[in-house]
């Protein structure tokens, strides 16, 4: 069974008169433990597809099997378990929370599924541990650079145990070399913990850490190539 | 499972991220919650007093005075004629069902001497049912009964306050005083009664027999005359039909005839006060109802800085909502906020409403009264215009859709 498995997955918006095919049937498989970059000019779909597969938005037409389970039809708190428990998010402007500690950050998902204050507290350590951030427990996301306040956000999403991470263009505000730290960071995780990686991004040497390419234009797949 | 401690933690650490706007915010329902509670404290005051009035004049009271009534109201040549009898008293008690006592009063000021003390007084002849009408208890001592009235005995009851100025603390039962020369023997002391409604000192009095005052010490113009009758009904209920069958009997007494006007007024005290506790609580209401107002208000700035607090912080929203944050926890979070608000808001407003009754009933000299219940009204009531208030912000941020709620800018 795959991680993930879209068949016909359609997403339409409707602007008043103006009718919006933003992804036009999709029908796509991704095994447990890929490492996948998905590329394409702006407005070709690429984030309607993510925020799909990490359950933030319902398709408009089609089936979305997440661990075999479909997702098409769970109502809003079950896809926000879902999330909670399947999910890592990490984004382009990284979504921090502000006047909030690095360690309360990464807290924040084990808020949600009932963890006890101490096993929160160690969980959340040793989840920025593992991003290389321990010496920045308690400053604020305003008192860290760019690189550092993403590597939060990944250790956030890794805390909860997330078979999956869903990074829509996470080094777009960063330079080169914090980009090739935080590729470096994800590509560990993806061969020391199996986690599955989906990014997007539109840097050629970005995708060059992925095993497999797909690439979007006007909503539609228009190549999926695997790289060895 | 909504986690209420982080939860409370996240709403709080929101409202120490806006001191300002946080106190503003709460300082509508201070307001609020204050003048609920010291409205009531007045509003209670004032018919706390009306009722110790009543209970102290006694209940279910009629008062019969000579004179007619005018359409105004107004007694005309009030006491200048006397119409009334003691014969007219014992026909009201024999004949008239709903009346229980009937005191006739005759009497004057006079001075009144134990040794070398002397004091001046009003002197009231009366008969034993008195006590009962005024329901008023000896201190001391034992009435007087209806043989003395009988025959005319020279015995009397003391007031409080004729006690102190006369003997101190010599024990005045059994004792002799003189009133306008005429010796009296003390048979009791009437229990302190303090101030009338009207600020007389009602314990400043001496009640003897009424046959007594009426041939040893005032005279009569003629054989029997008293000043006033004053009439206890057997019930409140009684009152309208007491009043009516005295009406119709002395009527009938004095012979007066099918268009004549009564040449006495029968008056119903206990029913005068009752309209002015009526006012009172009407009052009270009012008051009530524009303290509420003000709550209200409060209450409704409370839904206006949630509601912007909830736009201002859509992103977190949205970013919670990423991680798992379920309806429930999104909602929560915002109507602990506004409880947490509408609470400390209403806790500090009973403190202030609590300083403020006391401050006019020093200062103003104000009869209040703070009711336990009003305290817990106000603060219910406070908690109830957090969560009504907090409740849509808060349902408006859970029904945000987390993808629009994440782009927000
Ligand atoms: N909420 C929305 N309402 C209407 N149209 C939308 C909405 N979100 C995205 N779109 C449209 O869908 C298309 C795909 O957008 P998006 O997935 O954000 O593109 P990408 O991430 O590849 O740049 C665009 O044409 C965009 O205008
Ligand atoms: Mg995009």
């Amino acid at each position: 069974m795959a991680l993930i498995e879209a068949s016909a997955v359609t997403k339409v918006y409707q602007l008043g008169d103006i009718v919006v095919n933003a992804l036009c049937t999709i029908s796509l498989s991704i095994e447990k433990g890929e490492f996948i970059a998905i590329m394409g000019p702006s407005g070709s779909g690429k984030s309607t597809f993510m925020n799909i597969l990490g359950c933030l938005d319902k398709p408009t037409k089609g089936r979305y099997l997440l661990e075999g389970i479909d997702v098409s039809n769970l109502n809003r708190d079950e896809l926000a378990n879902i999330r909670n428990k399947k999910i890592g998010f990490v984004f382009q402007g990284f979504n921090l929370l502000q006047r909030t500690s690095a360690l309360e950050n990464v807290e924040l998902p084990m808020l949600y599924n009932g963890v006890s204050a101490e096993e929160r507290r160690q969980k959340a350590a040793a989840a920025l541990r593992a991003v290389g951030l321990e010496g920045r427990q308690n400053h604020y996301s305003t008192q860290l650079s760019g690189g550092e306040q993403q590597r939060v956000a990944i250790a956030r999403a890794l805390v909860n145990g997330a078979p999956i991470i869903l990074a829509d263009e996470p080094t777009g505000n960063l330079d080169t070399k914090t980009s090739t730290e935080i590729m470096r960071l994800l590509k560990k995780l993806n061969t020391e913990s199996n986690i599955t990686v989906i990014l997007v991004t539109h840097e050629t040497d970005i995708a060059a850490y992925s095993r497999r390419v797909i690439k979007f234009l006007d909503g539609c797949i228009v190549s999926d190539e695997h790289i060895s | 499972m909504v986690n209420i401690p982080s939860t409370m933690k996240i709403s709080l650490r929101a409202l120490k991220a806006n001191k300002m706007r946080s106190s503003l915010t709460m300082l509508g329902i201070i307001i609020g919650v204050g003048a609920v509670i010291t409205m009531l404290a007045v509003g209670t005051g004032a018919r706390q007093e009306i009722a110790e009035q009543i209970s102290s004049v006694g209940s279910n009271l009629l008062m019969i005075l000579p004179g007619a009534t005018t359409a105004g109201g107004v007694r005309m040549g009030a006491g200048t004629q006397s119409t009334l009898s003691m014969a007219d008293a014992e026909a009201i008690k024999k004949e008239c069902l709903a009346v229980s006592y009937v005191a006739p009063s005759h009497g004057g000021v006079a001075q009144v001497v134990y040794g070398n003390q002397n004091w001046s007084t009003g002197i009231t002849g009366t008969t034993p049912d008195i006590l009962y009408v005024r329901e008023w208890y000896l201190s001391a001592g034992r009435p007087f009964t209806e043989q003395d009235v009988k025959s005319a005995t020279k015995v009397c009851l003391l007031g409080q306050t004729v006690v102190d100025n006369l003997f101190g603390d010599i024990n005045p039962v059994g004792k002799i005083i003189r009133i306008k020369n005429v010796p009296f023997t003390v048979l009791g002391t009437l229990e302190s009664k303090g101030q009338s409604p009207t600020g007389q000192d009602q314990d400043d009095t001496i009640y003897i027999p009424v046959t007594t005052s009426q041939k040893k010490l005032f005279g009569t113009p003629f054989h029997g005359m008293v000043r006033i009758i004053m009439v206890k009904a057997k019930s409140t209920e009684d009152l309208n039909t007491a009043e009516k069958q005295i009406t119709e009997l002395l009527r009938q007494r004095h012979h007066i005839g099918q268009k004549q006007e009564n040449d006495f007024t029968v008056r119903n005290l206990t029913q005068m006060m009752k309209v002015e506790e009526q006012s009172t609580k009407v009052m009270t209401l009012l008051l009530g109802i524009i303290a509420s107002v003000s709550l209200l208000v409060g209450g409704i700035g409370i839904m206006n800085i949630m509601l912007v607090s909830v736009t201002e912080r859509t992103r977190e929203i949205g970013i919670r909502m990423a991680v798992g944050a379920k309806t429930w926890d999104i909602r929560l979070q915002f109507i602990i906020e506004a409880l947490t608000l509408s609470l400390s808001g209403g806790f500090i407003g009973i403190v202030i409403g609590i300083s403020s009754s006391e401050i006019l009933s020093t200062v103003a000299g104000w009869t209040t009264i703070i009711s336990l219940f009003s305290v817990i009204l106000a603060f219910c009531f406070s908690a109830l215009v957090g969560i009504f208030f907090g409740f849509y912000p808060a349902y408006k941020a859970s029904l945000l859709n987390p993808v629009e709620a994440l782009r927000y800018e």
